[in-house]
């Protein structure tokens, strides 16, 4: 239990159990259970230790480029009309995402507890590229599984982290993607549960890891009302990310969940319609469950197998989602919508003209719900948007779906 | 049955607890063969199922098909795709238990699988379900003990042994929280790795399986790179029992058609190898 915060805070959470509510919980094999258990020990000492914070926060400030700057995106709030709207813009984050934050914070773990080896699964590849540039910067071999699926719609990223010294495994069991990169990265694990470290990439798996990706991610949020402070003196009306696992949304939100005035508002990725089967909608359309070591929100069918997910971006297409969400969800603290693949790729283009800045599709999908939202509130309004990654990884996908030849 | 109590009574001191007690006074070890249900289709399962005690099966282990099965290699993960892609379903694994019952009333049947389709069928239900049905003991694999207390009271209610996992990785000041609440057996994961893969040394094991009955009284099989007739000597000579799943996979698949359909001779292959593990088994006295 996180006692800097009261009993009752909304950012208590998990339980010595690691549960948030009913969800969360590690549910691995005995073969893990062990290490999952010398994980948390070694990431409670760290949090005790007074130099801990301070090594990562320099890694942040000086290497991976912190605090990212807070963007009023004038063009774009006149473009869509009502509440003004602001970008986190943590897409100018080393590696061009927000995943480093974690990645970071996880190496500097690994290295305490004297792991050898890195493990890492990845969607996109952003997850991916982000541990493998930490991985370089330590010295540290690292192993990256990722669907064959994902591997050739990524190439690019594929190619980053091949250069930047990692592994990368092509997983070809189940539909490979996410979820099958996971399940690969925990099978790694299981074999060689001695020297390896596994840095998960999103707020899910077994307890301590959703707790431990929100803390390192946190520092989004509390950068946010830092700067929304000095900018405009108050907190905001809005706070809106996209949602895969949920690693940006929770950075986001977390710092405000005790601040009852901000509406929190996570976009899931509706693919190509909420009532297709062709969606990532964990929470919308899902139903609680286990798989990846947690209890919480899946796609699945009535016999509790686990489906597959669709979002044009590869970044959102997982069937499961982070447990502390499934708590926000069932409690109502936050408010769970959806972005089509459509209405995703309209606000990209969007985006790239007013702001000239041309975000990665799961930030696209947040901003297709702010461009909905923003017209019905006031323009004394604020809203807080987290541009958690940038597009380039994704012109190609954008091109295809244009129906432009590059 | 007379009562819930009487009956629950019955039942722990059941199937498993029995067939232990009486091959103890054998003086040799159990073969548990494993077999993924539905795999490749229901009829061919069901064929295996039913001839495995004729071949030398002293307990049967039925996987359950999961998509997502995170400790299995890739020979148990492409027996559950098969199984999946036949249809299956829990209602149908309880199902084939029930038609193996109604011939078979002695040999001790194991359910191993993943909580999540259990969760799914209702945890209650489910429990309720496969006791009925003439399961007797339960594996799940990522239902570790921290997490074990959503499923004991139903499991204990309809006489279902709870049987642990116990890994390499489980250390004298893990085991007896591990050990507790569960019967039936132990079930040793011999290697740090997924199913399929490695096999743990004769001299591990030798070391291991000494150190947990430190722990317990109940017997302890062992598992995860047990495939050959010697293999399973050797597992029962450390210890009480030896489950074998991938290598009898194995043998079935090479067996399949093009597209994944039985053979002439799935079964036989599969039984004829149950065989040669058997008699390598009953060799070793105790």
């Amino acid at each position: 239990m996180n006692k800097s915060f009261g009993a009752n805070s909304l950012r208590s959470g998990p339980d010595e159990r690691g549960r948030f509510g009913e969800f969360g919980g590690r549910f691995v094999a005995e073969t893990l259970m062990p290490l999952i258990l010398e994980v948390e020990q070694a990431y409670n000492a760290a949090r005790a230790d007074p130099t801990f914070q301070p090594e990562l926060d320099a890694y942040l400030k000086n290497y991976v480029g912190r605090p990212s700057p807070l963007w009023f995106a004038e063009r774009l709030t006149k473009a869509i009309g009502g509440a003004k709207v602001y970008f986190k813009r943590d897409e100018l984050n080393h590696t061009g995402a927000h995943k480093i934050n974690s990645c970071m914070g996880q190496i500097l773990l690994a290295k305490r507890m004297g792991k050898t080896r890195i493990i890492a699964e990845t969607g996109a590849g952003q997850h991916g590229v982000a541990t493998a540039t930490v991985c370089a910067l330590f010295g540290l071999p690292c192993t990256v599984y990722m669907g064959a699926t994902d591997v050739a719609r990524q190439a690019p990223n594929v190619f980053r982290m091949k250069l930047l010294g990692a592994e990368v495994v092509p997983v070809t069991s189940g539909a490979s993607t996410l979820k099958d990169a996971m399940n690969e990265a925990l099978r790694d694990w299981v074999a060689n549960v001695r020297d390896t470290f596994y840095i998960i990439g999103t707020v899910a798996g077994p307890h301590p890891y959703p707790m431990m990706v929100r803390d390192f991610q946190s520092v989004i949020g509390e950068e946010t009302k830092v700067q929304l402070r000095e900018a405009e003196g108050r907190l905001p009306d809005a706070c809106v990310a996209a949602i895969g696992g949920g690693s940006n949304a929770m950075g986001l939100f977390h710092p405000f969940l005790d601040d009852a005035s901000v509406r929190l508002i996570g976009v899931e990725a509706a693919g190509h319609g909420l009532d297709t089967h062709a969606h990532a909608a964990s929470l919308s359309r899902g139903r609680p469950g286990v798989l990846h070591g947690n209890r919480t929100y899946l796609l699945q069918d009535e016999d509790g197998q686990i489906q597959e997910a669709h979002s044009i971006s590869a970044g959102l297409d997982y069937p499961g989602i982070g447990p502390e969400h499934s708590w926000l969800h069932e409690i109502k603290r936050v408010e769970y919508v959806a972005a089509t693949d459509t209405e995703a790729l309209d606000a990209f283009q969007l985006c790239t003209r007013t702001e000239g800045i041309i975000p990665a599709l799961e930030p696209a999908h947040a901003l297709a719900y702010v461009s909905k939202l923003a017209p019905t509130m006031g323009k004394d309004q604020i809203i807080v948007m987290n541009l958690c990654g940038r597009g380039d990884k994704d012109i190609f996908t954008v091109a295809d779906a244009l129906g432009v030849k590059l | 049955m007379s009562g819930s109590e009487s009956a629950s009574v019955h039942k722990i001191a059941g199937r498993i607890a029995a067939r232990f007690a009486a091959l103890k006074a054998e003086g040799r070890g159990a073969l548990i063969p494993f077999l993924e249900a539905w795999d490749p289709d229901a009829a061919t399962s069901m064929e295996i199922l039913r001839g495995m005690p004729a071949a030398g099966a002293d307990l049967i282990e039925i996987g359950c098909p999961f998509t997502d099965p995170m400790a299995d290699g890739p020979t148990v993960q492409l027996a559950g795709r098969r199984a999946l892609n036949s249809g299956a379903t829990m209602a149908h694994t309880l199902a084939m238990v029930r038609e193996f019952r109604s011939e078979n009333n002695e040999t001790p049947i194991v359910l191993m699988g993943y909580l999540n389709p259990i969760l799914s069928y209702g945890v209650a239900r489910f429990c309720t379900d496969a006791g009925a049905a003439g399961v007797d003991g339960l594996i799940i694999v990522d239902l570790p003990s921290e997490e074990a207390d959503l499923i004991t009271a139903d499991a204990k209610a309809n006489g279902l042994d709870l049987i642990r996992l116990v890994a390499p990785t489980t250390d004298d000041a893990r085991l007896p929280l591990v050990l507790a609440g569960s019967s039936g057996f132990v079930y040793y994961v011999s290697i740090t790795g997924i199913t399929g893969t490695r096999t743990a040394s004769a001299d591990e094991l030798a070391e291991a399986i000494p150190r947990i009955r430190k722990f317990t009284d109940l017997p302890i099989a062992i598992g995860f790179g047990v495939r050959s007739p010697a293999q399973a000597a050797g597992a029962v000579k450390a210890a009480d029992g030896a489950v074998v799943a991938s290598a009898l996979i194995d043998g079935m698949v090479a067996t399949l058609d093009g597209e994944g359909r039985a053979g002439p001779n799935s079964v036989r292959v599969v039984l004829d190898q149950v065989q040669a593990l058997a008699d390598a088994v009953r060799s070793v006295r105790k």
